[in-house]
């Protein structure tokens, strides 16, 4: 009998609820600030962890898809469309409620695109940037493929930085926050800290339930396949090249989701967001928690990213994820969570069911 | 009825001619044997007729239609399955999973039905689990289901890897030198197998180096040598034929 992802997640929402509560005795509740962050990174490297340990595909490039979620988002909510409301196609929208007045930095009303419209131009960018850049590139295989992601990352972050509609160095500030359902929205206000929390660490346990599922699944098992004897996994019919596409697609479109949340709960995004650093952070972060295993991914991306957004690094932040690295790499190219974390969790049913596929 | 037919195939590799204008069939229901020394030219074929390989003339026609070209997952899904000569099995996967992966060409649900458990994939993957322990029974290895495949020993290990090649129910089995690393009491048992699984309605193309296999069990052998075909014939007629004893057995 395996672990059976119902079950584990559920366990995981009772420690996501005991961290709360943990926090809040200690008198730390402002924690849940750099914890709701360190969520939404979180999805990014799950996709990730999907891609590159089940997929064994790398992608040096989780941060340009982060970035193209964030800014479409931070873009579009806070142009200002007001001095055109003659336009017909602008008073179509604006009818369409696909473009709300919100208050400008000055006062005065300003008409930008709706957060969730421009949450579903974001991710329907991210995925067909995933899907352009992912057919040519997934040819393409180990060192090839890293160097081609990263050539992507690295174009993503020269055009953030050197378009002045995006902010160029400053990025984009200003971006509301984003109303998911009535009293439930996505945003730093200090009244919807506990709310975003568990909002965002409620994401993450939806998304840890359907990539279990996934990976317990006939495409799981056939991913399974590719990575294990991939001329055998084409023999028994799998399309192995659709097949990289779609997690790639995937794992692209959980970036792009983070990124646009991250950004509408900062309430703007920054350059830094885009570079090349952050890919790498990502892949530190899968490497840590050992390839193939969400859980340890898991529970690498909330150590590590708290850690770094309470500032514990310091200066030496990036340094410090490359070092990790460089280290698993070395010492522990399995993970240096995978065994003990397994070992430890196995009593609880956790851990179990994934160590197959 | 012809099944499969392969007709004037040639591949090159630089300047080395691997195969040169081969041409055969293989009826329904038939086991057809390709021999020849090494070198000769088997293992290229093999690949060109599922698929890993594209000819550089020539056609391979399943049920009259022709595949050559075609990748590897579209040949196994107009129902040609396959083994290697050095056992491929996914190692960190237990042998029933590698079994399921068999009925990958028999089964559809996508990332969808598995990141949301819908109804559909959950009875198809009781169906894929149910098909894969049947195959796993008729090879007598169901007792293996959960050991991890990497850690079993050599014979089972080529049992798994035929049972996940019959999950899915294929119309022709191609075996690459089934008999590699046998020995001769495992190799009859072999032999057995083979007729087994076509009386269940697999017609079989084998492709191997060990004569006493071949002569045992097929219905007809294909000799090749330096990449062309010098024989086509029941077992009896090709074991007297002048040019295959030459081949074998030297002037």
């Amino acid at each position: 009998m395996r672990g059976r992802p119902s079950l584990q997640v559920v366990a995981f929402a009772v420690a996501v609820a005991g961290v709360h509560l943990a926090a809040q005795a200690a008198g730390r509740g402002f924690f849940l600030t750099q914890l709701t962050m360190s969520a939404w990174y979180t999805l990014v490297v799950l996709g990730l962890s999907l891609l590159m340990g089940y997929a064994g595909q790398i992608s040096l490039g989780q941060a340009g898809f982060f970035a193209i979620g964030g800014y479409a988002s931070a873009a579009l909510t806070t142009l200002d469309l007001a001095p055109h409301r003659g336009h017909a196609l602008v008073a179509a929208l604006a009818r369409a409620r696909l473009l709300v007045p919100r208050a400008d930095l000055f006062g005065g009303e300003a008409l930008s695109v709706a957060p969730w419209a421009a949450f579903a131009v974001a991710v329907a960018l991210g995925a067909a940037v995933a899907v352009a850049i992912g057919i040519p590139v997934l040819r393409l295989k180990g060192h090839y493929l890293a160097m081609a992601t990263l050539a992507f990352g690295t174009i993503v972050s020269s055009v953030v930085v050197g378009s002045q509609g995006l902010g160029a160095a400053d990025g984009i500030s200003g971006v509301p926050p984003f109303e998911l359902v009535p009293g439930l929205r996505v945003g730093g206000g200090g009244g919807d800290r506990v709310r975003n929390y568990y909002l965002a660490w409620g994401v993450v346990a939806l998304a840890l339930w359907l990539l279990l599922n996934l990976i317990r699944s006939r495409v799981g098992r056939a991913l399974g396949a590719i990575h294990g004897a991939e001329d055998a996994a084409r023999a028994m019919g799998v399309d192995v090249a659709r097949l990289k596409l779609r997690t790639f697609v995937l794992a692209a479109v959980m970036a792009t989701v983070a990124g646009s949340l991250l950004t509408h709960y900062n309430g703007g995004i920054g350059p830094s967001e885009a570079s090349v650093l952050k890919s790498v952070r990502y892949v530190a972060i899968v490497a840590v928690g050992g390839m193939g295993s969400l859980w340890g991914t898991l529970a690498a991306s909330s150590v590590l990213n708290f850690l770094s957004l309470r500032g514990t690094f310091g200066t030496w932040d990036d340094a410090v994820f490359g070092a990790i690295l460089v280290g698993v790499m070395l010492f522990a190219p399995e993970g240096i969570l995978q065994a003990n974390l397994r070992a430890l969790l196995r009593p609880l049913g956790i851990g179990r069911g994934e160590e197959g596929a | 009825m012809t099944l499969l037919e392969v007709r004037g195939v040639s591949k090159r590799f630089g300047g080395v001619r691997a195969v040169r204008g081969v041409s055969f069939a293989v009826p329904k229901g038939a086991i057809k044997g390709v021999i020849g020394p090494n070198g000769a030219g088997k293992t290229t074929l093999f690949d060109v007729v599922s698929g890993f390989r594209a000819p550089d003339e020539g056609e391979v026609l399943l049920r009259g239609a022709p595949v050559q070209g075609l990748p590897p997952h579209a040949v196994a899904a107009l129902g040609m399955s396959r083994t290697f000569q050095n056992i491929k099995l996914f190692g960190h996967m237990t042998a029933l999973e590698n079994v399921m992966v068999g009925r990958h060409v028999r089964s559809r649900a996508g990332f969808l039905g598995g990141m949301l458990q819908l109804p559909g994939a959950r009875r198809e993957e009781r169906e894929i689990a149910r098909a894969a322990l049947d195959a796993m029974d008729f090879l007598g290895v169901r007792d293996l289901a959960d050991a991890p495949a990497g850690r079993l020993a050599y014979g089972q290990q080529r049992a798994v890897e035929l049972a996940r090649a019959l999950a899915a129910d294929p119309e022709i089995l191609l075996l690459d030198e089934p008999a590699a690393g046998l020995n001769m009491r495992e190799t009859a048992d072999l032999a057995k197998l083979v007729v087994r699984i076509r009386d269940r309605g697999v017609t079989v193309l084998l492709v191997e180096h060990d004569m006493s296999l071949v002569m045992g069990v097929c219905d007809e052998v294909v000799v090749l040598c330096f990449g062309e075909k010098i024989a086509d014939a029941p077992p009896r007629e090709v074991q007297r034929d002048p040019d295959v004893v030459r081949v074998y057995l030297g002037e």
